[in-house]
């Protein structure tokens, strides 16, 4: 019985360890790509590691390709998402903490666009930024998705699970509802905001959509967007290309490793059990 | 019920929030249902005096558009063949992760999960070489094995099955982390019973976990197949809905008709029949959940 459960685990660990390659695979091909010159990323056979290894590539899209000021403005995005978590967390307490007339049907409102579908609402929703003359702004590339129904309902989750006596306590002593919120509230919703910061991030860093449909000007760019234009003006050149998307993705890769925790603890406030 | 000094307290804390999503996402599905009944385009942007209303004009276009019927098709296949194996995929890792020792399924569980969270742009950069009929490492392996290079992007029908794979490897982390926090909150003492009783791994699996994750399936699968629906980033980044229009979907169709011929009324058009494909799937889901 023991013999055979150790060969299960061991067959387990080999298709997970063939997979786990696979799955990692089209990374590994990226980085090693990105250190290889113009002749060899091409050369066939392929060269797994490098064999005169450049940052050739990696200097090159910050001299002559933009990649500094997308670099400049996926991090305004990052900071604005920030400011629309901190949005969402106060939608989340609000929900979550207090009673008042129509709640049950702003939270419903709040639920409903969760079921509406981005490309649905994309038209629309462009209309309305250009007659607010927000096209070709960083508000309007950072508008639309500054706050996400989910999440405010993921907060809201958590905000219920905090005793209302803690809060009357607080009030008691005289303090203003600002100072519970920012003082009390946060703090003690460290682990869902802990979780809802590293996605909010991954997504700011990551979002493609409205700074492509609102971005015309180069100088509005997000890394996403200039890396999509490095790949149509340079089709060939699949060594820029890869240190292209090697500058996109591995700070999220590194600050994914260092938080994962928090993210695979986060999913047991979804409550899907 | 405690006594606030302002009844606006609430109102403020909800009140940006909620401003904002009834802004992004309320009133523009109602425009998007208004202006499908009219012929808004470039010059109506300018001059809405301009915009004239067609009645169901777009909708009987639309269903006698040979690029919108092909992308409904191409949806559904995304949806017949992606869905299942997303869920299948993810299912199956989930179950294997479960079986080891912690600290490598921990280790596992970020190398899955890895391709959630990478950006699309950098993914199509990457699987665009990789896909690639002369250079890339794909058709290399296969020549190793003497197998004739696969025009991975260029044929037609293999085309959307390059799509499909590369989706199915960017979307299974979270749905295998979901499955995965189900697996561990299955009571260990019902494994012990069982294995009193002498059962195999396989009645294990059918009669123990599989009932007992009957609600993450159900949750997964409704995600999984709306997030198919709206099948967009992956064509629109690798193929442009080419070749042949081959692998256009109903959401890069409603987002070349607003953005690439600025025909708004008519794209919105296209987004409403999106949208009640969408909510159609997802009561007849729930009507099939009901049922069982």
């Amino acid at each position: 019985m023991h013999a055979r459960n150790y060969w299960g685990k061991t067959l387990t660990t080999i298709i997970l360890t063939i997979g786990g390659i696979l799955v990692a695979l089209p990374f590994i091909w990226m980085i090693l790509s990105s250190f290889k010159d113009e002749k060899e990323v091409l050369s066939i056979p392929p060269t797994l590691i490098p064999k005169h290894p450049t940052f050739h590539h990696y200097i090159e899209l910050f001299q002559n390709l933009n990649f500094g000021t997308y670099f400049t403005n996926t991090l305004i995005i990052v900071v604005f998402s920030m400011f629309g978590l901190l949005l969402n967390t106060m939608a989340g307490y609000g929900f979550g903490k207090f009673h008042f007339k129509a709640k049950e049907f702003w939270f419903i409102i709040v639920l409903m666009t969760m079921m509406i579908p981005g490309q649905v609402s994309m038209i629309p929703t462009y209309l309305i930024l250009n007659k607010m003359a927000l096209t070709n702004t960083m508000a309007g590339i950072v508008l639309p998705g500054l706050v996400a129904a989910f999440n405010i309902f993921l907060i809201r989750q958590f905000m219920e699970t905090i005793p209302d006596d803690l809060i009357e306590a607080a009030r008691l002593d005289g303090a203003g509802e600002f100072y519970i919120f920012f003082r009390l509230i946060i703090p003690l919703s460290k682990p869902i905001l802990a979780v809802q910061i590293i996605l909010t991030f991954i997504g700011a860093w990551n979002s493609f959509l409205w700074p492509l449909i609102v971005a015309n000007d180069e100088s509005l760019y997000t890394l996403s967007v200039g890396l999509s234009l490095l790949q149509d003006e340079n089709v060939t050149n699949y060594g820029l290309q890869m240190a292209g998307a090697a500058f996109m993705v591995i700070p999220i890769l590194i600050i994914f490793i260092i938080f994962q925790k928090y993210i695979v603890e986060g999913f047991n406030f979804t409550g899907i059990k | 019920m405690y006594k606030l000094k302002s009844k606006a307290t609430p109102l403020f804390f909800i009140g940006p929030a909620v401003l904002l999503l009834v802004i992004f996402s309320v009133v523009p599905i109602l425009i998007s249902i208004g202006i499908s009944f009219t012929d808004m385009n470039l010059i109506g942007l300018a001059n809405w005096a301009q915009i004239k209303f067609v009645g169901i004009e777009n909708y009987i276009d639309l269903f006698t558009d040979k690029v919108f019927i092909k992308s409904i098709g191409n949806t559904l296949f995304y949806v017949i063949i992606g869905v299942p194996l997303a869920v299948i995929s993810s299912f199956v890792i989930a179950l294997l992760l479960n079986q080891i020792n912690k600290w490598l399924s921990a280790t596992f569980r970020i190398i899955y999960y890895m391709p959630s969270i990478t950006n699309i742009v950098a993914i199509a950069v990457v699987w665009g070489f990789l896909y690639n009929q002369d250079y890339g490492l794909f058709n290399y392996i296969l020549s190793v094995f003497h197998i004739d290079g696969v025009a991975w992007l260029e044929n037609p029908h293999i085309a959307k099955l390059s799509l499909i794979l590369m989706a199915v490897w960017k979307s299974n982390g979270v749905s295998m982390l979901i499955f995965l926090a189900a697996l561990q909150s299955i009571p260990r003492s019902q494994y012990e019973a069982a294995d009193i009783d002498g059962a195999s791994r396989w009645q294990k699996l059918i009669y123990i976990t599989i009932p007992a994750m009957s609600f993450a399936t159900f949750f997964v699968t409704v995600t999984t197949l709306i997030g198919w629906l709206q099948f967009f980033e992956e064509p629109f980044v690798m193929t442009e809905g080419g070749p042949l229009d081959s692998t256009n979907s109903m959401a890069l169709f409603i987002y070349q008709e607003g953005f690439q011929f600025n025909e708004f009324g008519y794209g919105a058009a296209a987004s409403v029949v999106l949208f009640a494909v969408i909510i159609l799937a997802t009561i007849l889901q729930f009507k099939l959940r009901k049922s069982e």
